[in-house]
């Protein structure tokens, strides 16, 4: 992936964002901060790269990232579910 | 929700195809060539099951299940199915990204093991009212991790400039988020020690070198990209200095803007995760990255316009009363107690009543007995609205989620810009912990701290009943002269001794 390209996807996800999040409610509010918190754990598809790559230094750098990332990831859509089922019509 | 699946799943075997295959793949080499220079066992590590473009293809569809997932949260009732949509989407990547090939196993389920553990754990035992906690910690973990995957690409990333512009903000970023999290994290958790206000003399000026320090050594690091030691010694200092920043920038912020600093944190731990994809080439990390940054940003704007503060102001100024406060005693000369038999009274005759909950309700644990008040005055045949203020938990949509965990329809949850036009109408407004942002000081006296923030007018209800502990002023530190207006009725006391007082006296009038 070239630089420029790099900074198209960026420049484009951007806008798509302020277009969508604009369009939540403010009830939902909490969920989306729980839900994008744990699609920022996305980190953790270099991490998984960089635990499983040889050398010591990697996989212990990897290890810490899977860790956390793995965190943020099944820790944010667990609560954020927990929240959202919370969320039903009476 | 399945139909994107079924558009992009044939992408995946156009992906396959040879044409495609050879084409790209001169732009990024397979994981298994780097990893057959290296000298390990090859047995720990797995041969590639997909090649880079099916990869590609998959990430792409994890970042439209991001996107789709977002846009479900638009409304309550596809919010789930949004989530679990972009849970699919994570997962998806995830997976794929095992099948790379070249990597060996065990650091990477040990490491999904422990994580996904202690995720879980927190995810089924955090209470709602910790949610602000929760989120500021994670904020910091995705940070962190950050920090760490750029420090691991280094050593065997292959070297360009702009990858090691990226490494250097990514680590930069990732750092700040962590220590400012856990700075938040701390205040939120009501550690006394942590001071509010300036730590240090000249805090801005401190700040500001830290920046400059900070952009010399990502000057340094870019000079000495691919040096091996210098290269990585660079990198860690970054990493220091940007964890002092965390510290100092966030330690200064007052408890009562924590739900700015949270937004804004989110907003970071995304961009770091953008960044870090920069520095490992990976397109879906720059769209997730990218879409939390957006979220983070757009929460915060919210938050800000909901306090009448701009971000700087928010960030370096403080708030407090200013020299002409008026004098509480003047201001609360005409305050009238009362009793629950007294505000049966009013709810008896009353056609529509709304209530205000403020972080005071949540504190008293009074959201159930709130219900019931609610659902009692429903059964009477007296219309019962929430207004909820932006700001009224202490995160953004935190009262929501706290009045939707006690069961109340989200339907009756009106936010304040669409509820105030409309206050005139009702007969009775009882306000629940909350003193701020009810406070028509805010409307009328332009030399407030608070002038011009916008408030719930529940002073031009026919009569307001206000829930308080005592007198005692609000994070704003001014009186409200809401409680002495002609209109107004104090009703002081615990918030859910009180309602509970209220409900009986109810039942037996």
């Amino acid at each position: 992936m070239t630089l420029i390209t790099g900074i198209t996807i960026f420049v484009l996800a951007i806008f798509i964002g302020f277009e969508i999040i604009t369009k939540v409610p403010p009830t939902l509010h909490t969920p989306l901060m729980s839900g994008s918190n744990a699609i920022s754990g996305i980190t953790l598809v270099g991490a998984v790269l960089a635990a499983g790559h040889p050398g010591w230094q990697t996989q212990v750098l990897g290890f810490l990232a899977v860790v956390f990332a793995t965190i943020n990831v099944v820790g944010g859509y667990m609560v954020t579910h927990r929240m959202l089922s919370m969320f039903k019509r009476k | 929700m399945l139909k994107y699946v079924y558009i992009l799943l044939p992408l995946l075997f156009l992906a396959q195809t040879p044409v495609l295959g050879e084409d790209a793949l001169t732009e990024s080499p397979a994981p298994t060539t780097t990893q057959s220079s290296e000298e390990t066992v090859a047995s720990e590590s797995g041969a590639a099951l997909f090649s880079p473009n099916v990869i590609n293809v998959v990430y792409l569809i994890a970042a439209v299940m991001f996107i789709r997932g977002i846009k479900g949260l638009t409304h309550p009732r596809t919010a789930v199915r949004g989530n679990l949509l972009a849970a699919l989407g994570m997962l998806l990547a995830v997976v794929f990204t095992l099948g790379a090939g070249g990597l060996s196993y065990g650091v990477i389920f040990a490491g999904l093991i422990v994580g996904g553990g202690i995720g879980a754990y927190k995810a089924v035992k955090v209470e709602m009212t910790e949610m602000p906690e929760m989120v500021a910690l994670f904020n910091g973990f995705g940070g962190v991790a950050s920090v760490f995957v750029a420090g691991a690409a280094m050593i065997y990333e292959s070297v360009t400039v702009s990858g090691s512009v990226a490494t250097a903000a990514s680590g930069f970023i990732g750092a700040v988020t962590l220590t400012g999290s856990l700075v938040a994290y701390a205040k939120l958790q009501g550690l006394k020690w942590m001071p509010d206000g300036a730590i240090l003399p000249a805090q801005k000026l401190v700040n500001a070198a830290l920046v400059f320090v900070a952009m010399l050594l990502s000057w340094w690091l870019v000079k000495s990209a691919g040096t091996g030691s210098t290269y990585y010694i660079a990198y860690w200092l970054i990493v220091i200095v940007a964890c002092v920043l965390g510290i100092t920038l966030t330690t200064p912020i007052g408890g009562a803007d924590m739900p700015v600093v949270i937004a804004l944190l989110n907003s970071y731990s995304g961009l770091a995760a953008c960044a870090t994809g920069f520095v490992i080439s990976n397109s879906v990390l720059i769209i997730a990255g990218s879409l939390v940054g957006a979220s983070g940003l757009i929460l915060c704007g919210i938050m800000c316009k909901a306090m009448n503060r701009s971000l700087g102001n928010v960030i370096f100024g403080t708030m407090g009363p200013s020299a002409d406060t008026p004098d509480a005693d003047e201001v609360y000369k005409t305050v009238k107690s009362s009793s629950p038999e007294e505000v049966a009274i009013l709810f008896d005759s009353a056609q529509k009543a709304v209530i205000v909950p403020g972080y005071g309700m949540a504190v008293s644990q009074a959201q159930h007995a709130v219900r019931d008040l609610s659902n009692l005055l429903e059964s009477r045949g007296c219309h019962v609205d929430f207004a909820v203020h932006p700001v009224a938990g202490r995160m953004p949509g935190h009262m929501n989620v706290l009045l939707a965990e006690a069961n109340i329809d989200y339907d009756r949850l009106r936010e304040m810009d669409d509820i105030n036009p409309e206050l005139e109408q009702y007969d009775v407004a009882l306000v629940i912990g909350a003193n701020d942002v009810v406070n028509p000081v805010a409307r009328t006296d332009p030399n407030s701290p608070i002038a011009g923030m916008p408030i719930i007018d529940v002073d031009k209800c026919r009569t307001v009943v206000v829930v308080k502990r005592s007198l005692s002023p609000g994070f704003a530190g001014i009186p409200n002269p809401l409680f002495a207006a002609d209109n107004a009725l104090m009703m002081f006391g615990d918030g859910k001794k009180a309602i509970l007082e209220l409900i009986s006296a109810i039942k037996e009038g």
